[in-house]
């Protein structure tokens, strides 16, 4: 059916969001409501994948589905069976699940994932759209590093180390990306599923490992610029242990990619 | 081929040129055998000479916080006339 769309040209395509949550019982309502204003004339669905919130997450998404039609919202609660050591942790552990949970019940040709806590803006979904339909690429990803795109809300030693972890990641994985975890992208669908049954890593680490392996698979990668306004930054801390991570992650990557 | 194998052939590649240059002894040996720790230095600095830049060149966008500020509240004020619960944030 893809290859049907393709050699039509301006064929029917149908975008799938996946949006993992936890705890983000306002924020999904406002993301849903922006998604639906920036998408005006696209086909879509958005796929809410709740890590079982006790915030009510999932009573608004039955509003919301009420509200917009239950084609266009799908949602699920998956239980998820691990030892919660932070809720923060416990977050970024079921990111890789997440998606491959929200993949099963996607109906489109591509996919997007984002996250729900309003970093990743909807506006920028009609330039992803736009570029993966301009140079049939298999990977549109957001890149926050660039003109035209940037950060809002980091201090210097958060600067510093997102430009040290970039370099770093640049030397030593030749990516192919400016952004390496950045999760804001757009996939063909094919591409995910390719890909992500090859990804063990978890939390931002399974973002990079992503990319990395699409890089390494050949496949098309196009980049457009993002704004990213971090509103957590202020309440999460990257401590020497998330850094530790971080190079644990990296010579992984080094050497199984 | 894994990355990280095409990063060691050219590594074993660069020392076998290394090594060469010593035997051929075209530049004096006491010369040569500092080639490595001028290579893993400039690579140092080079570096740090991108991180300085990067840090400098970082695009930040103070407007977008505004301009997301107003995307919420026309949020919740639609969401809040169409009957979703948004609650008290």
């Amino acid at each position: 059916m893809a290859d049907e769309n393709e050699t039509k040209g301006e064929g029917k395509h149908k975008y799938s969001i996946i949006v993992p949550t936890y705890n983000e019982r306002l924020n999904i309502a406002l993301i849903v409501y922006l998604i639906f204003k920036h998408l005006r004339d696209v086909d879509f669905e958005i796929i809410v994948v709740d890590d079982g919130s006790p915030d009510g997450t999932q009573e608004i998404v039955k509003q919301l589905q009420h509200l917009y039609g239950e084609d266009r919202i799908l949602s699920s609660v998956f239980v998820f069976v691990m030892m919660q050591l932070l809720r923060a942790r416990a977050k970024k552990l079921g990111l890789g699940t997440a998606y491959i949970h929200g993949l099963k019940h996607a109906t489109g040709d591509f996919v997007v994932i984002m996250d729900a806590d309003l970093s990743h803006h909807p506006k920028y979904l009609p330039s992803f759209i736009k570029k993966q339909l301009e140079t049939n690429a298999s990977i549109v990803t957001g890149t926050r590093y660039v003109k035209g795109g940037g950060v809002h809300g980091w201090n210097l030693m958060r600067k510093l180390t997102s430009r040290g972890a970039n370099v770093l990641a640049q030397t030593l994985l030749w990516p192919g990306v400016s952004d390496l975890t950045g999760s804001f992208r757009l996939y063909k669908k094919s591409v995910l599923e390719d890909v992500i049954s090859s990804c063990v890593s978890k939390g931002y680490v399974f973002q990079m490992e992503m990319i990395v392996r699409a890089t390494r698979k050949g496949y098309h990668i196009e980049e457009v610029p993002i704004t990213f306004v971090d509103r957590v930054f202020g309440t999460s801390k990257l401590g020497g242990s998330e850094i530790v991570e971080y190079l644990k992650g990296l010579i992984y990557l080094l050497l199984t990619t | 081929m894994k990355h990280v194998v095409k990063i060691l052939s050219l590594l074993v590649a660069v020392s076998a040129f290394w090594i060469v240059l010593l035997q051929a002894a075209i530049v004096p040996q006491s010369h040569t055998l500092l080639l490595p720790i001028y290579f893993v230095v400039s690579l140092g600095c080079y570096g740090l000479l991108m991180v300085g830049i990067g840090i400098m060149q970082f695009p930040t966008c103070p407007q977008e916080a505004d301009l997301l500020n107003h995307d919420i509240a026309e949020a919740k004020d639609f969401l809040s006339t169409n009957g979703i619960d948004i609650g008290t944030y």
